[in-house]
């Protein structure tokens, strides 16, 4: 919960008082870079719906079909291995081209199990 | 479609064929500083290229219509929830100045899991969607061309689907936007984890096309109780955006800060925000600055928003701004106006020009003393600030923890901060871990991507993706058949085709009008009164939008709106012909043939000379370079004065100048004059003609005058109107 707490700059500061401005600047900046380090690690291996989306926008599909593609990725417990990569591998196992493909998987014209198969073997 | 300046923007043509649009360019476009450059009689040392069309400040008339153009970029912010009424609003503010317009989204968009499409109304903003992208970015297009410089196009990457807008900013050039996943989450409650991972992917978008971004720091001060103890904690939120935008592969000099001056006068303004300001200008010296302009304390008067923005302009012009934003000065008030847009950035044009090279007249004490001490000491608070966030265990901890938007001046603490739980928020529970075989076969693609070995781009696995190929962008025309533009523009249709005309501030055909009144009562009687008397004006739905005491006894200021729910037809309208000036050669030769003499006086008791001097005088372009002969009788001159001077030389014509029109006296004056002239049984010899401020022709023609004149007759005008008359063109 969030504290109440007089003003104490003084005492806080005593390590910063003799610092030059330059020092304190690489200070600010070195601090900063270990606020950001866990968030920008953090979003380097993760993922989301939106992100999934934003993959099939770029890969053609229109933001209906994404919405409807990603779903199914989600229901099937696939979208650590990529929304786009789904579609891709289906693609590429029944030599179809991507953007038939993907609509089917909107459809739900491939079951959980079946996009599942895919990436058996794969590592998770 | 071309934009010609005097036909109106077609909407119905501007959406012919959106479905084939393509942006002409991507990314973002700073205006073109030019060195001491002359415009007009002076040379202006911060200016950038003048446009081929625009609106100078109304003070130009009288500088031969220079309109300096700022070097900054000028932002202005424009969304009613109409785009088709935006475009409009955006065309005017273009020619006034601003070459960066920034579209509000729609309440809600940002919990839409999704994009949207169509162009359904929106509520205080606009749905951003992939047509109402493209028609807006199209008539952008005619409009930079019209005005004759580039004009970049902004919105909103945040939300639950901001990693999809990103890709919809790219594909369809949206030129900036804002993305801070730390908006996200304080003030929309997104899920902090969800928030950041889909910022880092939407900000690599971003930067592919080249889009600037400008951060959300600045709602710190607008959401914190006492605003100026905030300043520590903007550093940190700057930092943070702007270090973790580096990391997902932005570019320094695509970021840019938005940064308000916390504090607005009566708090004494410069002493508290230009130490923050320069403290922040040192600590971030790699990236942009956008000046945003102080919302915090705005209320509805209007003088007082552009006064507190334009103290904002000084410590712009004291500091630096790349961009610079500005607020409507009715924000306080109701969604902004058109004409609010277009003053705004007047204020700004203005402020700048008028503090052109001012750095090279005055600087800064920043070496020593007070401005020294206190950037200091609020550098030092900030890192503090940065060195507790680390001691609890992060940023999420920190923000948990309610570290951000408290109103104590950070290390002071006064338990108020947003608090935002880990695992709650919109989203929650929304981020999956990337596995090892995680692939996405799409170029610019942020974090860990299992792409096959030997791939030139990722996008080669697939043919291409659409920032490589935009043809492969699938468009989306309108999903609602009741919510779109077409229906839109449909029920307005005899506004636009009909010649039917209403007045609005935001969405054609609104029919709102603002009447400002004096009440001798006090602010509660006033405000119940003035209300009254917009319904006895047949005003509907009249409301108060604005008061200001005058004394608690003697009076008070109302400005009321109301709406008019009749439109008129231009077509019966009676507008009177334009005087046609003649050609110079043709009055000069008519004069040297007939030479001509008038007499010329400011009549009555009034010292007002200026106007009748750029009449008269050769070095103003009067009509004595036509070589009329003139007696100039000075100022004060009383009428009689006047006609017997003009009986005296044989004059052609009287000319008086008229300025005072307290109790009508301009009125008076004219009629006494043509009284006294046909008194004396001359009338029919003299042309008699009146001028000021207030005159207008109708008026001194009913006054029994040849012609009137008001603000922006020239020497020529009078001088073909006499030749006009003498050589019998009005007779029959």
């Amino acid at each position: 919960m969030p504290i109440k707490r007089e003003d104490d700059f003084e005492k806080r500061r005593e390590h910063l008082k003799g610092l030059s401005e330059q020092k304190l600047k690489e200070r600010f900046w070195e601090l900063t870079e270990e606020v950001v380090d866990p968030l920008i690690d953090l979003a380097k291996s993760h993922t989301s719906a939106s992100i999934e989306r934003s993959v099939l926008l770029r890969m053609g599909f229109n933001s209906i079909d994404a919405k409807a593609i990603v779903n199914q990725v989600i229901n099937a417990d696939l979208l650590g291995k990529g929304a786009g990569h789904v579609v891709y591998k289906v693609a590429q196992k029944e030599d179809r081209p991507i953007k038939e493909v993907g609509l089917d998987i909107g459809k739900e014209k491939y079951s959980k199990d079946e996009l599942r198969k895919l990436f058996t073997g794969g590592g998770k | 479609m071309d934009l010609e300046p005097d036909k109106k923007i077609d909407i119905e043509e501007l959406l012919k064929d959106i479905e084939n649009y393509r942006p002409r360019r991507q990314g973002w476009t700073w205006r073109n500083k030019v060195e001491d450059q002359k415009i007009g009689p002076f040379v202006y040392k911060e200016t950038s290229e003048t446009l081929k069309n625009s609106i100078p400040l109304p003070a130009a008339r009288s500088f031969g219509k220079i309109d300096p153009q700022p070097e900054p970029v000028i932002t202005t912010e424009i969304a009613s929830g109409r785009f088709e009424d935006d475009i409009r609003r955006m065309r005017m503010a273009a020619w006034h100045g601003a070459d960066h317009i920034m579209v509000i989204r729609t309440a809600g968009q940002s919990h839409f899991d999704g994009l949207i499409e169509g162009t359904p109304e929106g509520v205080g903003g606009i749905p951003i969607t992939r047509k109402q992208i493209r028609a807006t970015r199209k008539a952008l297009d005619y409009i930079e061309d019209e005005v004759g410089r580039p004009i970049n196009f902004h919105s909103y990457v945040s939300g639950v689907a901001g990693a999809e807008i990103a890709v919809l900013f790219a594909e369809e050039g949206v030129n900036g936007a804002h993305q801070d996943p730390q908006y996200n989450i304080l003030y929309r409650d997104v899920n902090m984890y969800r928030s950041f991972v889909d910022a880092a992917v939407a900000k690599k978008i971003m930067s592919s096309t080249g889009m600037l971004q400008i951060d959300g720091a600045h709602n710190a001060n607008a959401t914190a109780r006492e605003a100026w103890k905030v300043m520590p904690e903007l550093f940190v939120q700057h930092a943070i955006n702007s270090m973790f935008s580096v990391k997902a592969g932005m570019p320094k000099d695509k970021i840019s800060l938005s940064t308000v001056p916390p504090v607005a006068s009566p708090a004494p303004d410069l002493r508290l925000n230009l130490p923050y300001s320069i403290a922040l200008r040192e600590l971030f010296d790699e990236y942009k600055f956008r000046a945003q302009q102080n919302t915090k304390y705005m209320e509805s008067s209007i003088r007082e928003a552009t006064v507190t923005h334009t103290l904002n302009l000084l410590l712009s012009e004291l500091t630096s701004a790349d961009l610079q934003s500005t607020i409507t000065p009715d924000e306080g008030r109701n969604v902004p106006w058109h004409y609010f847009n277009v003053q705004a950035v007047d204020t700004a044009k203005q402020a700048f020009a008028g503090m052109d090279g001012l750095k090279e007249l005055v600087e800064l004490k920043t070496e020593q003393g007070v401005l020294k001490e206190k950037a200091r000491e609020l550098k030092e608070r900030a890192i503090l600030f940065m060195e507790e966030i680390l001691k609890v265990g992060g940023y999420f901890k920190a923000v948990s923890e309610g570290f951000f938007v408290d109103s104590g001046k950070y290390p002071e603490r006064n338990g108020d901060g947003i608090v935002r739980k880990m695992d709650g928020g919109v989203a929650a529970d929304s981020i999956v871990k990337r596995d090892q075989d995680y692939m996405a076969p799409v170029c610019d693609h942020f974090g860990y991507n299992n792409l096959p070995e030997k791939i030139d781009k990722p996008c080669d696995l697939i043919g291409g993706c659409t920032i490589h190929n935009p043809d492969k962008i699938e468009f989306i025309d309108e999903l609602d058949p009741e919510d779109n533009v077409n229906n839109r523009l449909e029920n307005n249709k005899e506004l636009r085709k009909d010649n039917k005309l209403k007045p609005e501030v935001q969405w054609l055909g609104d029919g709102w009008v603002n009447i400002t009144m004096f009440l001798p009562e006090n602010e509660t009687i006033a405000e119940v009164a003035a209300v009254e008397i917009a319904k006895k004006m047949n005003l509907k739905d009249p409301e108060v939008i604005h008061k200001e005491v005058m004394h608690p006894a003697e009076g008070t200021l109302c400005e009321v709106k109301g709406r008019v729910d009749f439109s008129i037809n231009i077509d019966q309208l009676e507008i009177p012909e334009k005087e046609e000036t003649l050609p110079f050669e043709e009055i000069r030769g008519y004069v040297d043939q007939n030479q001509l003499s008038v007499v010329a006086a400011t009549v009555g008791k009034d010292e007002h000379s200026v106007g009748m001097r750029e009449i008269i005088d050769i070095k103003h372009g009067g009509i004595e370079k036509y070589g009329i002969d003139v007696t100039y009788l000075g100022t004060s001159v009383p009428i009689t004065k006047a006609v017997d001077a003009a009986i005296e030389i044989d004059a052609d014509a009287i000319l008086i100048s008229t300025i005072i029109s307290h109790n009508d006296i301009h009125r008076t004056n004219m009629k006494k004059l043509n009284d006294l002239c046909v008194e004396k049984g001359i009338r029919d010899k003299l042309i008699l003609i009146a001028g000021g401020t207030q005159v207008n022709n109708e008026m001194a023609v009913k006054a029994g005058l040849d012609a009137g004149y008001g603000r922006g007759t020239h020497g020529d005008d009078v001088a073909s109107f006499l030749v006009k008359k003498l050589r019998g063109d009005y007779n029959g």
